[in-house]
């Protein structure tokens, strides 16, 4: 895991001091609220529904359990004892006092995290794919490049006050497990005769208007990569748009102007700012990617024990192969039937830092899905893991099923909710709560936002719901097809919205209608995608 | 009102220009950008230029910040003057894309803006002022 | 009927204009009618509130209640965690929003 130098670590107190000093005016009112709004925003404080809402930078989702127990301790000194994982792999915490807010920041700041640019219009934190440094698929470890992109992000000088906020993922494996190409820049690190490099796509996300980034450029070479990124941003600077915030995000320059404009325009600006010596040296990306050495692994290669079928259940859908022989990847899931997704008290969260410093290499991911991943388990360790994740209620054996939903906080806690997603997700959990129900449906992605701002995905579940107002009363749209992965897509409306209770039937008789109609082992979405939308749309309105 | 200045040669007295005058046919030594003009068209005249003006209507509106650093890469020394909607909490950003003034429309606390400046030492990433990246002070 | 609510500005609470101050119940919540923005602009300013604004609301036994069920969801707490709302020990409270 990446440490701070004493670089790092001024420039965190720096931002704490002048954070500090931010909140101080503005409670002694030398600077009114406009002025202030942006100021606190661009440090994750929201106003939300009930108070302050704080969002935490979790660096490409990569935590250590000194880290990990200060999220805990942060939930329990100033917010109500739970957290709430994010799809941006961050937490929020919702009940946040601005007069401790500063405190708050000084005791992240000793375990090296921050809350700088978790929101405003500038470059957010880097995500990135949680199984980093794990995955047998992967062509490198994606993290040290997303650290150089968050050195280089952080107060950068010319994108501070963009024309929309700025979203970036890095994954290094042909899964997309980072949902990269609905970011605004995604970039896939690629081997080209032996040599790193990243293919950059550029002006994906979801919003108002999902789309799919397009490939800007097949292989830029590491050493090249901050200059290529700045021209990309400078070009969005120049010419987003700022007329309409619905029209601000990159996405729309990219689609507007065309991605064959939009390149060449890059390549232009490239070949200029190339020649401004931006570009870290190699030894930088050396001196990062050391910090993300493998760890000792020494573990005998043993299959564990499937004799407790409960264990065994948990063992085959949550955890994952590992690239080092007697090891494994082991995910928890955040999504008891029932639950709140994404939501963990201290006491949990305590949990997972102690397995992850017993277990895995005192190491712990956050999931864009809002789970959480131990990514170094011995297999010979499984069973104890699997028992302490019972007793603290985080063994939930669903990952990647129907129960394992997305969903944004909605109108129980954000301001710009049309409606609750908590509830639904809930309800939909309960529905299909038989264990064995589930896995017979095998992999369904399902993912709720509370308004078309999508938080929660939608736009890229197989199933997706979107909360929408209809005459001051809660309704959802229904949406099929989408995916967030390597096989990326947009789902579609399905027709006419539904209420609270109509939308659980909907999702229900569109899951039996793939029941009957799937062939082979073919997910939710491959039949959705071979028969197309009528099947369902029968099964639901007809 | 130019409040801060953060150099010593003589201020230019003469009004600036729009861009489109000047590429007209001024003999115009100060000029003013709005924030959709094209910095690159100054590109050829900077040498007789002492000041140039950016405007900023908006704080939110950042396109000043990459006319200035365009500006800056371009070779330009003379004055960059940062005028309009400029929060305190803009400055630092501003310096380091080479604004080296600014007139803000509402006034500034000059403490507030000192510490403003002061607050870093350190800075990630090379930008249109003298600061060294963190990344060349690691290695050399 | 008309009330007037924001924030704390330090803690962040949901507040409730009641005629003389500000309180964390919607139960005493006045009716501002007109007067509403003057109120608005002078407290904001003496930072009693933060972002405030006036809403619609429907008079009834128990208290104002607030037209709009944002408001109402602010009035009472998040439906999901009954124990964190202003009705903890009340089950059915949530009832009230939906
Ligand atoms: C509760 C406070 C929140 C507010 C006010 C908020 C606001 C927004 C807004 C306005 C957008 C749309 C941006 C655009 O289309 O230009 C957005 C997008 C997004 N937000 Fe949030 N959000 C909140 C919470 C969350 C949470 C809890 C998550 C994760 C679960 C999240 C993850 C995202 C993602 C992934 C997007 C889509 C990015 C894209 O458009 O490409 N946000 N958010
Ligand atoms: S999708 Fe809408 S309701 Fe959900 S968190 Fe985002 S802004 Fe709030």
């Amino acid at each position: 895991m990446y440490k701070y130098d004493n670089y790092d670590q001024a420039i965190v107190d720096a931002r704490v001091a002048e954070f500090r000093d931010q909140v101080n005016r503005r409670m002694a009112g030398e600077i009114t609220e406009d002025q202030f709004k942006p100021l606190r925003l661009m440090n994750g404080l929201y106003l939300q529904l009930h108070a302050y809402m704080l969002r935490v930078a979790i660096p490409y989702g990569t935590l250590d359990s000194r880290q990990m127990r200060m999220l805990a301790h942060i939930a329990r000194k100033y917010d109500r004892d739970y957290g709430h994982f994010t799809t941006r792999q961050n937490i929020q915490y919702n009940w946040i006092k601005l007069e401790e807010c500063a405190d708050l920041l000084e005791e992240l700041a000793s375990v090296e995290m921050h809350a700088i640019q978790t929101s405003g219009n500038c470059i957010r934190n880097i995500s990135s794919d949680q199984y980093a440094g794990a995955a047998a698929d992967e062509v490198t470890d994606p993290r040290p490049w997303a650290e150089l992109l968050r050195q280089w992000s952080t107060f950068h000088p010319e994108f501070s006050y963009l024309p929309r906020k700025f979203k970036i993922a890095v994954i290094a494996s042909p899964e997309d497990r980072a949902a990269m190409r609905l970011h605004d820049i995604g970039l896939e690190l690629v081997r080209k005769d032996g040599e790193l490099g990243a293919r950059v796509f550029v002006g994906g996300g979801m919003g108002r208007t999902p789309m799919i980034a397009p490939e800007i450029n097949p292989f830029v070479k590491a050493d090249d990569l901050l200059s290529y990124i700045e021209a990309c941003l400078r070009v969005y600077n120049r010419y987003g748009r700022r007329d309409n915030i619905y029209k601000a995000r990159i996405k729309i320059l990219v689609h507007e102007i065309g991605a064959d404009e939009y390149r060449r325009q890059v390549a232009e600006e490239f070949a200029h700012v190339k020649t401004l010596g931006i570009d870290p040296p190699l030894a930088e990306l050396e001196r990062i990617s050391a910090f993300f050495a493998a760890p000792a692994f020494d573990a005998a290669d043993v299959e564990p024990d499937r004799s407790d079928p409960d264990f065994a259940v948990w063992l085959d859908q949550n955890v994952k192969p590992h690239k080092q022989a007697g090891y494994a990847i082991v995910n928890i899931s955040l999504k008891p039937i029932g639950g709140i997704p994404g939501d963990a008290s201290s006491a949990q969260i305590d949990v997972m830092a102690d397995l992850a410093e017993k277990y895995s290499f005192d190491e712990l991911r956050v999931t864009h899905a809002q789970n959480i991943v131990l990514p170094h388990v011995a297999k010979r360790d499984l069973y104890a893991v699997w028992q302490a994740l019972r007793d603290a209620d985080l063994a939930n054996a669903n990952l990647d099923l129907i129960s394992d939903i997305i969903a944004c906080p909605g109108l129980d806690y954000c301001s710009l909710a049309n409606a609750r997603s908590i509830p639904i997700a809930q309800k939909i959990a309960t529905r299909f709560a038989d264990a064995e129900r589930q896995r017979d449906v095998g992999e369904l992605k399902l993912k709720i936002s509370g308004c078309i701002n999508a938080c929660g995905h939608h736009h890229a579940g197989h199933i997706g719901i979107l909360g929408v107002d209809k005459k001051g009363v809660e309704n959802y749209q229904l949406t099929l097809g989408g995916s967030g992965a390597e096989d990326v897509s947009i789902g579609k409306i399905t027709g006419p919205g539904f209420d609270e209770d109509g939308i659980v039937d909907a999702v229900e008789k569109a899951v039996e209608k793939y029941r009957e109609l799937r062939e082979g082992d073919e997910r939710f979405v491959d039949t959705y995608r071979r028969v197309g939308m009528d099947p369902f749309k029968e099964a639901i309105y007809g | 009102m130019v409040e801060f200045r953060y150099r010593d040669d003589e201020v230019t007295e003469q009004p600036s220009v729009t861009l489109d005058a000047f590429l007209d046919q001024s003999n115009a030594s100060a000029v003013r950008l709005e924030p959709d003009d094209d910095a690159r068209k100054l590109i050829p005249f900077l040498d007789r230029l002492t000041l140039i003006e950016v405007a900023f209507p908006k704080f939110r509106d950042g396109r000043g910040y990459s006319s200035a650093r365009i500006l800056r890469e371009a070779g330009y020394t003379g004055e960059l003057r940062a005028q309009g909607d400029v929060l305190v909490d803009q400055i630092a950003f501003m310096r380091r894309c080479g604004f080296d003034s600014f007139a803000p429309e509402g006034s500034l606390n000059p403490e507030a803006v000192e510490r403003a400046l002061s607050t870093y030492d350190q800075y990630y990433q090379k930008a249109a002022d003298a600061a060294v990246p963190v990344w060349k002070l690691r290695h050399g | 009927m008309k009330l007037l609510t924001g924030n704390e500005l330090g803690s962040g609470a949901v507040t409730w204009w009641t005629g003389n101050g500000w309180s964390i119940h919607v139960e005493d919540a006045v009716d501002v009618g007109e007067g509403g923005e003057s109120i608005l602009h002078a407290e904001e300013g003496a930072r009693r509130v933060n972002a405030p604004y006036i809403i619609d609301a429907i008079a009834t036994p128990e208290g104002p209640r607030p037209a709009h069920i944002k408001d109402r969801v602010r009035a009472l707490g998040p439906t999901v965690r009954p124990d964190l709302t202003l009705k903890p020990a009340d089950p059915a409270a949530g009832d009230w929003i939906i």
